[in-house]
This record gives structure tokens, sequence and C-alpha cells, in this order.
């Protein structure tokens, strides 16, 4: 078996492929030194991340893969699953050893597995954009915590940033405890402390930290969520598909 | 110093007590108003791009998101509301018909562009779904509604989704003027066919409806043009018209119903017909049926056909016709295409074109482009299709493939294919209820 170890950064995995067709090595395992160590290994090579490198191996990719594909591996990056690093260097090996590449060859496993996971990054990354609620603190500043599978924050930055560009908001990810701050300016990241992250997990500000009329809004909006549904059609089955319990701890409507 | 808190402490709580009670009647406006408002079933916020503008709120993103979904599995995106549930006129199948007994209230344009600016915000909505019962007269009632979206995209500069009714009757100059505020604009026919609408509407004409639709797509057409010329050129309804038909309400056909869709359809402003089941909300009313549940199946039934009509080439005539004028509530429409045509299958799927793998039942749009792109590379195996996403426990009967015996539906006839499928339905008799409205990927 052969083993790569890398840095854990995008950079490190492109280099891992340069340092693989530069030494005809091919990897059965790419880990980085948090992971666990296999008790064994064959043949084990330490790769250093070269950013000379990786852009030549990623300038490569960008004139035989398309966008949707290069966005596709990107969206598998940030996935984090234990796969990632091994899926991704296949497909990019099949691509690069295939005259045309295979990006559309879902027949493939691989091709189809980063379609697969690339959907479930973006369905997740789509979950965050519907169900996040802001809440306005004492201070003016619009306040949503989340809790995403995936560390999505960056992606959906952009979407919030345009929406809401002239309200300050933070959105912070109570899992990661890490958030990022737009001040109607720029987006800054922010943490916050043990103790107030635990306050912050409950979902709801308390009471002095909300603005005056924060809670006769959300008062309003559980007024309408209730007034709005047809009680001849309940199917909480089909609310649940579509809306899953996962993310109804920050949801204002069902508190 | 303590006399100074004191009067600090005191103002705040005056502030407080007029705050509460006008939000206590603000409140229960909400409530009354977003119920008269909930039997109208389109929501999307679809359709159109609205970059960010400087200084004002929001965005259209082209897509539709949903931002909550209520315990009857239907989506939240747009803040769907009625201006006033006072009416002047008396349709039969509606709560705020003017014979009702029921609690009568008013927003004022102010306070509803205040809650739907408080709503965005929070993220609660994608924007606002303005509708209204008839005040006076169309005009007027024209008239309060476009006050709101002008202080909506005036005042507050709101960059969000806004969604109009346009009241038939209303004068077009009025129409004319909302067009420019809204993203969608929608007009109801409510009911399928004139004879049933003169009954159960006596007041109401399918000319009344149809005058305002032409309108608005002229309306469209005119401003394309014009962008053409000129980038600045004002936009007129960007993301198009859709309506609303009442289903089994009347003993109208499907056949009737989906020929009127796919006439709607041809009309390029067209986006969508929903289509909503009767909920008997008058009893006691000779003129209605007295339905135990509303039909929900007939419902998704029609979302099928009408989606096959969207996206999948088929025809009205297609899906019903005069032998079966009504949708098989047993299969999907899509099924019932395939067991009444068997000559057209097997299909080989690695080399059929794209529009007849598109007919084959169990496998969706995005199925059938990936298998387009992908057979390029070499023969697509049974269990690569499976993993593409084709449903092979329909599939099976319609397609051929090295692997498969010979037992599509012409061996095994479709009589005994619709027994099949429709047995593993029977056991997920429950699930009916729970397919999704977009159905079909
Ligand atoms: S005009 Fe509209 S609101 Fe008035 S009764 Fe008829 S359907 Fe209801």
């Amino acid at each position: 078996m052969i083993l790569f170890l890398y840095d854990k950064t995008f950079e490190g995995l492109l280099s891992c492929i340069f340092f693989a067709y530069a030494r005809k090595r091919f990897p059965d395992m790419i880990l980085s030194d948090t992971d666990q160590q296999p008790l064994f290994a064959d043949e084990r090579y330490v790769v250093d991340m070269d950013k000379e490198k990786a852009s030549r191996v990623w300038s490569s990719l960008e004139k035989k893969l398309s966008k949707i594909a290069r966005r596709m591996m990107m969206s598998v990056w940030i996935s984090g699953l234990p796969e990632t690093e091994m899926l991704l260097f296949r497909y990019i090996r099949k691509n690069i050893d295939h005259p045309q590449g295979v990006e559309l060859n879902f027949g493939d496993v691989d091709v189809l597995r980063v379609k697969e996971i690339a959907q479930q990054v973006s369905r997740e990354a789509h979950r965050l954009v519907q169900f996040v609620r802001f809440q306005e603190t004492a201070d003016g500043i619009w306040f949503a915590p989340i809790a995403p599978r995936y560390n999505l924050l960056p992606v959906v930055v952009k979407h919030f940033r345009s929406r809401y560009a002239t309200q300050p908001w933070i959105l912070y990810d109570t899992t990661r405890n890490q958030g990022l701050y737009w001040d109607t300016h720029a987006v800054n990241e922010v943490s916050f402390s043990p103790a107030d992250l635990a306050a912050l997990r409950l979902g709801q500000l308390e009471g002095e930290k909300q603005s005056d009329e924060e809670q006769l809004f959300q008062q309003m909006w559980k007024e309408y969520f209730r007034s709005i549904t047809i009680r001849e059609r309940l199917n909480p089955r089909l609310q649940r598909q579509h809306m899953p319990k996962k993310y109804w701890k920050y949801l204002t409507e069902l508190q | 110093m303590t006399y100074f808190v004191c009067v600090v402490g005191y103002c705040s709580l005056l502030g407080f007590l007029t705050l509460k009670t006008m939000n206590e009647k603000i409140l229960e406006k909400l409530s009354i108003l977003a119920d008269a408002a909930k039997y109208d079933v389109s929501c999307a916020s679809s359709g159109t791009t609205r970059p960010a503008v400087k200084g004002g709120i929001g965005t259209a993103t082209g897509w539709g998101i949903c931002h909550s979904f209520t315990p009857d599995g239907r989506c939240i995106s747009l803040f769907k509301i009625l201006l006033t549930n006072h009416c002047i006129y008396d349709c039969a199948y509606c709560t705020n018909r003017r014979s009702n007994d029921v609690k009568r209230t008013a927003f004022t344009p102010q306070e509803l562009a205040e809650l739907t600016i408080a709503f965005y915000q929070r993220n609660y909505i994608e924007g606002l779904f303005l509708s209204s019962g008839v005040m006076r007269n169309p005009d007027y009632t024209m008239e309060q509604m476009l006050r709101v979206v002008k202080l909506l995209r005036e005042a507050y500069r709101f960059n969000g989704y806004i969604h109009m009714k346009a009241i038939p009757g209303a004068s077009d100059e009025l129409i004319a003027q909302a067009g420019r505020y809204a993203d969608r604009m929608s007009v109801n026919l409510e009911i399928p066919s004139e004879e049933n609408l003169k009954l159960l509407a006596p007041e109401k004409s399918y000319s009344e409806v149809f005058a305002p639709m032409r309108f608005i797509q002229q309306g469209m057409l005119e401003s394309a043009e014009e962008r053409k010329k000129f980038r600045s050129a004002p936009r007129f309804v960007p993301a198009g018209q859709s309506t609303q038909l009442i289903i089994g309400a009347t003993p109208d056909s499907d056949r009737q119903i989906l020929t009127l869709a796919s006439a709607l359809y041809r009309r390029p402003s067209f986006k969508r017909v929903y289509y909503s089941g009767y909920i008997p909300v008058n009893r006691g009313d000779s003129r209605l049926p007295a339905l135990a549940a509303p039909p929900l199946v007939r419902e998704n039934r029609l979302y099928q056909a009408d989606w096959l009509m969207r996206f999948y080439e088929f025809k009205a005539t297609e899906i019903v016709d005069e032998s079966h004028p009504d949708l098989d509530l047993d299969v999907d429409p899509k099924m019932g295409w395939a067991l009444r045509h068997p000559e057209f299958f097997p299909v080989d799927v690695n080399s059929a074109p794209y529009e007849m793998i598109l007919r084959v039942p169990g496998i969706g749009v995005k199925s059938a482009k990936l298998i387009v792109v992908s057979r390029r590379y070499g023969r697509l195996s049974i269990p690569q299709l499976k993993k593409i996403g084709v449903v092979m426990k329909r599939a099976q009967y319609f397609i051929v493939n090295r692997e498969l015996p010979m037992q599509t539906v012409n061996e095994l006839t479709p009589q005994y294919v619709r027994r099949q499928v429709t047995q593993k339905q029977k056991n997920r008799a429950a699930e009916l209820l729970q397919y999704a409205i977009e159905w079909g990927e």
C-alpha cells in the first residue's frame, strides 16, 4: 500500500497529483498528520505543498474541464468527507489520462460520485439560504445562528451580502464556532467565547439583547405561519421531507 | 438623577403600551388576512433575477426559494396576504364572498409595507404576494394595492420579489402601472369552464379575466421589444403571469382542464397554471359538491400532467382524450400513456434519441440527459443506469438491454404491467399523498 501525507489544503492535494506523476507512484491513501495513521504502509511519502506545482496542475485541469466540473470538485473539497482526497485524486487522474477528459461519463463511479457529493453540498447550501433566520439585536446587528453539515459560510456569503447589503449582519456557525460579520462595507471573521457560544447554541437571543421590535415581529411571523396553514390538508410528513427536523432548532416559527 | 431615570422609565413604558395595543390590532389583521389568502396556491418566486441596487434591500435569484414549509407541506416563499377581505362579489367557492358572516378588516398600505420589510429583513420571505378582495370597485382596490408596492419599491427601496394580483375589471392604466413594480402578475380563472363560472360566480365572466391577461402579455412583449433597443427601458412583469384553477368544485373533466392549461401555455407570457383541490369552505351551498376531503390525488395527477406538458414534450391530447377524459388516479400520467401505447416500446436507451428516452416511465429529465452524454463513452449497463437514477422497478418493462430477458410490456401485456406497478403503489397508498408537487426528478 502506498500512502501520501499532505497538509490538508487544496493546493496540497494538487501537489500530490504533481508528485505522483513525477515519481510514477500512485497512492492508495492520502492522509494528513491529524488523521488516524494506518499501522502499516509499504511506501510512505510526505508531499510538501508547492503553490507553483499546484497551479500547474490546476491550469491543465482548466484546459480540460468545464467550469461546472471544476466547481463540482470544489464542492467535494468543501464537503470534507473522509473519501474526499482519494475521490478527487482518482477523478483528476482519470481526466488527465483520458484525451478528452471524462467529466461527462456518468457511467463511471467516480464521476458520478463527484456529482452526487456536489449536489449534496449545493442542496445543503440552498437549505442554508432558505432557513437562515435573522434576529435584530439591541445594537442594530442582525444575527443568525446556523449549524450546517458542511463548512458552507464561504459559499453563501455572497448571497447574503448582496441581499442584505444595507443591514449589518452576523452569520454564526455554532458547530464550528466561527462566524462572518458584514458591517455593510466588508466581511470579517468573528468568533465568540465558549460561554457566549453556549448561549447562542440555544438559538434565541436573550430578551435584553434583542431590539425592541424583535419579539413583536417574531410573534407576527408565528401568527402568520399558523394562519396560512390549511388544516384540511395537514401533511406533516411532506413538511419534514422539505424541511428536515435538523433545521428546526433555529427556525423562529417552530419555537 | 432619580427623577431623570423615572421620566425615562415612564416614557418608555408609555411607548411600549401604545406599541402593544397597535400591534395587537395588526396581529389580528394579519391572522384574518393570511387565513383568507391561504387558498391561493401559487407561491413561486421564480422567473426573474434582480441584482442588488445600491442603497436598497433585496435581490431576486431567478430560482424560487422556499423559506419555510407549513404543516400542510406547502412552501412559504412569498408573504401571501390579502390587503382586505371585504368583497363586493359573491363567488360561491370563496370564504370572502359578501354573503359570508366573517370578520372583515383591511391593512393600510403603510402597515403592509412595514410588515413585508420586517419579514424580509429576517429572511422569512422572498417577497410579497399581494392579493385582495374587491373593496368598493375594482379600480379602488387596484389603487390601494398599487400604493403598497409603490411604498415598497420607492420609499423602502425594496428590490425583492413582488407578485401582484390583477383585479378583473380594473382599468388598463392601473394594471400598466402595477406591471412596472411587479415581477409577476396573475389573474385567476378559478373555474375551468365558462358555464360553470357563470353558475358559481354570476358577477364574473371569462372575458373579464382574459382581458387583463391579454393586457399583461402585451405589456410584457412591448417592454421586451423596448429593452432590445434601450437597455434602460422599464421592465414589465419580467417573471410573466400565472393563474389558478380550482379542481373538483365543478364537474369539469381533466380533459377540459388540461386543454385549457395547454392553450394558456402557448401564450408567451404564461409561466404557470396552478391547480387547487377544492376545499369546501362554504357548506350548504347546493351549487357545490359536499366533498369529504379535498381531491388531493387528482390534484397531484394534474400537476404531473402539467409537468409532462412543460418538460417532457407531451401534448395535452396525448395525456387525455375523448375515450380517457379523466386522469387515471392509480398510475401517473406518463405510465398511463406508456400502457396505452405499448407499440412505442421497448426503447434501447443506448441508442434511442433523447425524446424517446424521455418517454420511458422511471426515467426523468435529469437521468435522460445523463444517459445521452454518458453513452458516448461506452454502453451503459443496468447497474450503471440504476446509479444514474433510473427507477428500474418501472423502467424494466419499457427498455431493452442485453442483460435483461425480453420481458417488456409487449410480452407481459399492459394489463399485467399495470397490476405490477399499481400493486407496488397500493402498498404505499399513504405515500401517494406525500408526493411533492415538483415531481418526476
Ligand atoms: S371576487 Fe375574489 S375575493 Fe371576492 S368573492 Fe370572488 S373570489 Fe372571493
